[in-house]
């Protein structure tokens, strides 16, 4: 959910676009990381651990830690917490290691 | 290869104040910054600073005011979204930077590459809904609520202020339960809490996290005076988003890399490169400033980092005859910032590291 109204703070989101998350059509703000995106939508499963396949989410958001890898346009092992939202772009669920193109 | 004076690793308040002190002293400055905005961690702090010159301005004020002061200066170059790889004998740095490899060779390094969040070791602690504190205020300052009902872990001046931040946002906060028998934060924090009526539980700590795919609740438990679970003292927290704060580590690969002298000195958070007075450390021309070399506060991070920036300017030949007065205005500002009780930790742990440094340190 989204906060609209904030004693301190101003959100400046930015323009709206919608990008997808295993296929569904989600709306974010190109300010916002695809973590902060998904977690607006009530989104907090970004993926599965490689090997006993347990649900993985959000824990560092400053691109450190590693439990917020997902795979971005075909790409895996994407640190969602620090990339922006654009326009179209595919998310998807990472069950396993991923393999990079090369 | 580029050639370039003072490379910066590192964005945050220590790098950023880094950048601008050896700047402003006329040297051509490279700041290296992972993420694709400057300003580190400062730049989600809602909560208003005291001790100095930024005395009642909020952290992402202060922020804000340092990317302008870097914007000023032409001769600073950034790189975002560049993440440094390497730091080789020969002074050669290699960075991933646009898709490509590239090379720097600098005359003098900063590190400034700051701290990261601990984890805490319990069953459940891999559920979605286990935040670092720094994540749901990351969150927050983007506008989103992390969860609805969050219990915290730990009330040092991290999980008080994040606590307090999460309650502005219309965030429900459970408890914030700490392990020691006391708060470890400041009290002004812990008052502003306990008006709101969020209960600080000390002597608890977190037994387990419980969910089905994410987080649905945890059981909190009383400990004795040597740390041992009370028999029947469980309770149950029925929250969506359990945070931790519970202290954090030094970013300090790339110092065990550039060949850095380390020391493990718990005071200061961990492994840090030992330091001298001029934030040099043990390798020639490669400084270490900020969380870094010792886990403490953006106000010492970001004067530490101007002493770096200094220290930096001036061995390149810049301003040398103004250069040790300028470090001694900024070691007397430490020292006053560190001079209260509450930085007693601090001092001890730069007392280890003078031991082991043989020598002043800042």
């Amino acid at each position: 959910m989204r906060i609209e109204e904030h004693p301190i703070l101003k959100f400046d989101r930015g323009k709206k676009i919608t990008f997808y998350y295993n296929g569904e059509k989600i709306e974010g703000y190109e300010n916002e990381t695809v973590a902060e995106a998904l977690h607006a939508a009530g989104i907090r499963r970004l993926g599965y651990s490689p090997e006993l396949h347990r649900p993985r989410g959000l824990f560092c958001a400053i691109g450190n830690c590693s439990s917020c890898f997902m795979t971005v346009n075909g790409e895996p092992n994407v640190r969602v917490c620090v990339l922006k939202c654009a326009e179209g772009m595919q998310v998807e669920e990472q069950q396993s290691k991923g393999v990079v193109k090369i | 290869m580029k050639d370039i004076e003072v490379l910066i690793i590192g964005g945050g308040p220590a790098g950023l104040c880094a950048a601008s002190a050896a700047a402003s002293m006329g040297a051509k400055v490279l700041i290296c910054e992972r993420n694709q905005d400057l300003g580190g961690q400062l730049m989600i702090q809602t909560g208003k600073f005291f001790g100095n010159k930024h005395a009642g301005m909020r952290g992402f004020q202060i922020g804000a005011e340092l990317l302008q002061e870097i914007a000023a200066y032409p001769q600073i170059e950034v790189w975002t979204g560049a993440t440094v790889l390497g730091i080789y004998e020969d002074g050669v740095v290699t960075c991933l930077y646009q898709g490509e490899h590239q090379k720097i060779k600098p005359a003098k390094i900063i590190i400034a590459t700051g701290a990261s969040e601990n984890f805490l070791s319990f069953p459940g602690n891999d559920l979605p809904g286990v935040y670092a504190a720094g994540a749901a205020e990351t969150l927050v300052h983007a506008g989103v609520k992390p969860a609805e009902r969050v219990l915290m872990v730990g009330a040092g001046n991290i999980g008080l202020t994040v606590s307090y931040q999460l309650k502005q946002s219309g965030v429900d906060v459970a408890a914030v339960i700490e392990v020691m028998p006391q708060i470890g934060g400041y009290l002004v924090h812990a008052s502003k809490l306990q008006r709101c009526g969020i209960p600080i539980k000390t002597s608890m700590t977190i037994a387990e996290a419980y969910g089905n795919g994410k987080v649905e609740g945890a059981k909190i438990v009383k400990l004795d005076e040597n740390r041992q679970v009370i028999p029947g003292s469980e309770e149950d927290i029925v929250c969506d988003a359990i945070c931790l704060s519970v202290g954090l580590s030094p970013l300090a690969e790339l110092c065990w890399l550039a060949g850095c002298k380390m020391a493990c000195i718990r005071e200061l958070g961990g492994c840090v490169p030992l330091v001298d007075q001029t934030m040099e450390t043990t390798v020639s021309g490669v400084y270490a400033a900020g969380d870094v070399s010792g886990l403490e506060e953006a106000t010492t991070a970001m004067l530490e980092g101007r002493l770096a920036g200094i220290s930096a300017a001036a061995a390149l030949g810049y301003k040398v005859d103004q250069a040790a007065e300028m470090q001694e205005a900024c070691r007397r500002e430490l020292k006053t910032l560190r001079s209260g009780p509450m930085s007693e930790k601090i001092r001890h742990g730069l007392e280890k590291m003078a031991a082991k440094r043989g020598a002043v340190v800042c």
